[in-house]
């Protein structure tokens, strides 16, 4: 055979399965019902990974951590972009089908919708006795009114009604069609408004100790997650100072040291003109200024040191954040580091006691979250090249980075000194180095601001969506015949949606029962 | 009274209550097993069974010519003198008739003489049943007195609630329409959910963390109870259709277990639906975004794409019945997950448990 007459028993074969064709196919295919569910299924089975694995996004510490403690899985997990399920590529694939599968699923239904909305009721069918519901009563009339009066009352139950020569049939129910493309086509809007948030909003994250002032720039924060659309003029231009901050604890019962109650006192400057006015921020109550939301999301202490050098100078005064270590008791762990010390720098591991009490073992510890008895415990005091101008970032919880750490000589371990110091209390370093002061304690809290665009916008598409599943799965689409002939009315009622027709033999009798009431007056 | 002595008598409602579900359930398994309550069930409750099964899109007993004829043919008798009342006695009729022409479990409809003692356990478990419900809802409310807030801040309230929303769901279906064959096995749900809450999950009044100091429990919260309930109701009829075979059997008939799934699906899904949204609400005044991917979001929205996965698997050829039961199934179980299982391994923003 011949490559031509090969070509040539092909081409039958490809002329039905050509590109068009295949496109078709494809198409059909993507917007079947069964390849939604699959879809459905997918994006469920692929959120999975999303909270067993840590997530950037959520959790930055724990990825650390796992790269940390097996490289290799965090390896293959991150080959897999299972650290960022959500915004995964395979993630993004998996929805992208489904809502394109959405498209070509809502386009088509909304057409035949619109069609059917136009579409007048059918005739009624022959025999109405093979219906589900029938009924059947006198009519006491002549026929021809018969059938204008059971058209009439239909019509007064919102039905849409047609009639024919002896028959009525009445349609209602159609909301429920318009309930579900308004859910499907909600669902896009969520998408978008999502997507759009994302691009023209931002998040962001700072520190502040109670008398610090914040300034919305980026510079001010910690950390700064700008959607790509986001320059540094969008930022609305507010500030704020943190006057006080305070917590109430519950006090007695088993519940003791559960915190009740947050709140900050901020003095405001919506913009650098306006006046500054004062603001409780507290949890679930956001300070907003024009879209821009911030949040109390955090607290801690933050013990205020004095540190006096070998040669006398005052190398560093002011207050220390400190990490929780431990959430119940606040217990905290504060680094203070002293770069400007002479004639070596200094660096101080310290823990923080918020209510401290002695143990019958000689130590201390925290027994309540409340500030009731601060005292600051010195784990370790160091000399040395802190690294600190090395030019590598540092993290202000850390005194060190481990090889720099033991390059450093300890010159006072917490052995030395069990006993915590009390607010005014100082300890002097050995060797004339210097000495640590403890003045006084002020407390941190740390915020988040907000700016999504995209939040009004996800609002109403989801509100919408709620309205519109409510109504898609609750009505269903009924339809009602009525045949007349020789005085005699027959009914017959059903309804077209499986599953959702809960209570139509009630409402049906109710319809008999209008259709069938004596005389002119049409009762309800 | 004093918050102590009203914790303490909101623990001994749960245990009343537990007890009550116990033996309501005993009630209802002897109603099950001895019942010749489809007799029962065939004549009194002809109606809305048999209507409900032919409005649920299975017109096929209820087409059958010879039933509904029979039904018009009784209309007539009495149309003249009151029509109104025709279609109520038409709509028995035609009840019946489906009815007897239904699924195996109205066929054991005989032996009309012997004395109903299994129907009157039935009713008497019903009305414990209704007891049982009443201690529950004690319990739910002073326990919200005891800790002066919404009774449902950790995760033993939140057991405690949702127990209660499962009975709720099932005794106010069994006002309109007869699931009674449900009961013993709601029953045995709630009893041991509650002997979890009690046994695991225990801890004590007082108040919740400020983050869920919030009306917004009082909305959100509340929308996830009210849907984990009628989804739990939806969850046990799913497993007793998987269990029970084709045919006869003692077990309730496959198309009212599939029935009762679906319509308490539906109001369950967009209540389901608004708790999400109105979490998503919450946390954006209270964490600064309405979405996170935190794990109790994650599962929620997992939990939500399996039921509308259900949903249309309903509606797509060659996926109902069984296949769309076990699609049920495994949103159920997600649901389950996400209540328990979230909460216990994975730690995240909404570590409300309060679980040692
Ligand atoms: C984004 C993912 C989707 C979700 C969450 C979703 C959810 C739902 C829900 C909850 C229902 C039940 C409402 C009702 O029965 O009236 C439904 C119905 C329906 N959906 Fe979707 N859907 C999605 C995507 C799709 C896609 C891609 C298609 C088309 C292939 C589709 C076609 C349909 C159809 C035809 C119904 C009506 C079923 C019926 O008549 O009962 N959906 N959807």
């Amino acid at each position: 055979m011949s490559v031509e007459e090969l070509e040539r028993k092909r081409a039958p074969e490809r002329a039905s399965f050509g590109p068009v064709a295949w496109a078709r196919w494809v198409w059909r295919t993507l917007t079947s019902m069964k390849t939604a569910l699959i879809l459905l299924f997918l994006l469920a089975l692929g959120s999975v990974p999303g909270s067993l694995v840590p997530q950037r996004g959520v959790e930055p510490d724990k990825v650390a951590r796992l790269y940390e403690q097996s490289p290799a899985l965090a390896a293959w997990y991150d080959r897999f972009q299972l650290f960022e399920v959500f915004t995964s590529v395979w993630f993004a694939a998996i929805y992208l089908l489904l809502f394109t599968s959405l498209i070509g699923c809502v386009i088509p239904r909304t057409a035949t919708y619109v069609r059917e909305l136009r579409r007048k009721p059918p005739a009624a069918p022959k025999n109405l006795s093979r219906l589900p519901h029938t009924a059947a009563f006198e009519t006491g009339l002549d026929d021809g009114p018969a059938v204008e009066q059971a058209a009439r009352r239909l019509r007064r139950l919102r039905f849409r009604v047609v009639t024919g020569d002896g028959w009525v049939s009445a349609e209602k129910g159609y909301l429920r069609e318009t309930g579900n493309l308004f859910f499907h086509v909600a669902l896009l809007g969520i998408l978008l408004a999502i997507a759009g948030g994302s691009l023209y909003g931002y998040r962001g994250n700072v520190l502040v100790v109670e008398g610090d002032g914040f300034a919305n720039t980026v510079a001010a924060y910690d950390r700064f997650f700008p959607g790509s659309q986001v320059s540094a003029e969008s930022l609305e231009p507010f500030s704020f100072q943190l006057q006080d901050f305070k917590v109430a604890y519950q006090v007695t019962d088993d519940k003791r040291g559960q915190a009740l109650d947050y709140s900050a006192h901020l003095k405001v400057n919506d913009s650098p003109q306006a006046p500054a006015r004062d603001y409780d921020l507290k949890v679930n109550d956001p300070l907003e200024i024009d879209g821009t939301q911030t949040y109390l999301i955090g607290n801690g202490y933050a013990p205020v040191f004095k540190v006096t050098d070998g040669k006398g100078q005052v190398a560093f005064e002011g207050p220390v954040a400190c990490l929780i270590e431990d959430k119940a008791t606040m217990t905290s762990g504060c680094v203070v580091k002293v770069p400007d010390a002479q004639p070596s720098q200094l660096g101080f591991l310290l823990r923080f006691l918020p209510t401290s009490v002695p143990l019958t073992d000689g130590n201390h510890a925290s027994a309540f979250p409340g500030e009731l008895n601060p005292e600051v415990q010195v784990l370790g005091a160091f000399s040395g090249d802190l690294g600190v101008r090395s030019g590598k970032p540092q993290s202000v919880y850390e005194l060190a980075e481990p090889e720099v750490l033991k390059k450093l000589k300890p010159v006072l371990m917490g052995t030395d000194m069990p006993k915590p110091l009390a607010v005014g209390q100082s300890v002097d370093l050995p060797g004339g180095l210097g000495k640590l002061e403890y003045i006084g304690v002020k407390e941190w809290i740390t915020l988040q601001m907000a700016y999504d665009p995209g939040r009004m916008p996800a609002l109403l598409a989801a509100g919408t969506a709620v309205v519109a599943i409510a109504l898609s799965l609750m009505i269903r689409r009924r339809r009602v015949f009525v045949r007349i002939a020789g005085g005699r009315a027959e009914v017959g009622g059903l309804t077209r949606t499986e599953g959702s027709a809960t209570g139509f033999a009630e409402e049906f009798a109710e319809i008999v029962k209008v259709l069938s009431a004596a005389g002119d007056k049409d009762v309800r | 009274m004093s918050a102590e002595r009203l914790a303490e008598l909101s623990d001994l409602f749960v245990v009343a209550a537990v007890l009550l579900y116990v033996v309501a359930m005993v009630g209802f398994a002897v109603d099950l097993a001895f019942g010749r309550t489809r007799l029962d069930r065939a004549t009194d409750r002809a109606t809305d069974r048999a209507t409900d099964r032919a409005a649920d899109g299975e017109p096929v007993e209820a087409r059958r010519p010879v039933a509904v004829g029979a039904a018009v043919r009784d209309g007539e008798s009495s149309a003249t003198s009151e029509p109104a009342s025709v279609t109520s006695e038409a709509s028995v009729a035609a009840g019946a008739g489906a009815a007897e022409a239904g699924a195996g479990a109205v066929g054991t409809a005989s032996g009309p003489t012997a004395p109903n003692v299994p129907a009157r356990a039935g009713t008497v478990a019903l009305a414990l049943a209704w007891l049982g419900w009443a201690a529950n809802f004690g319990a739910l409310v002073t326990r919200g007195l005891a800790a002066d807030r919404w009774p449902w801040g950790n995760m033993y309230e939140f057991v405690v609630a949702i127990c209660f929303a499962a009975v709720t769901a099932f005794l106010v279906t069994q006002i309109r329409h007869n699931v009674r064959f449900l009961g013993a096995f709601v029953m045995v749900t709630a009893a041991l959910g509650l002997g979890l809450a009690v046994k695991v999950f225990y801890t004590v009044a007082g108040p919740v963390v400020p983050a869920l100091d919030s009306y917004w429990i009082a909305i959100h919260v509340t929308a996830a109870i009210i849907a984990t309930g009628l989804m739990t109701m939806a969850g046990v009829s799913g497993i007793l259709y998987l269990v029970r075979g084709d045919g006869a059997s003692r077990l309730p008939a496959r198309a009212d277990l599939e029935r009762v799934a679906h319509r308490a699906i539906v109001f369950a899904f967009p209540l389901w639906t608004f708790a999400v949204i109105a979490g998503a609400l919450w946390a954006d005044r209270a964490w600064g975004r309405y979405w996170g991917w935190d794990p109790k979001e994650v599962w929620a929205f997992i939990t939500w794409v399996a039921y509308a996965a259900y949903l249309h698997a309903k509606a797509t050829a060659g996926w109902k019945g069984r296949a769309a039961t076990i699609v049920q199934l495994v949103a159920f179980g997600c649901l389950m997950f996400n209540l328990i299982g979230v909460n216990i391994f994975i730690d995240g923003l909404h570590s409300y448990a309060d679980v040692d």
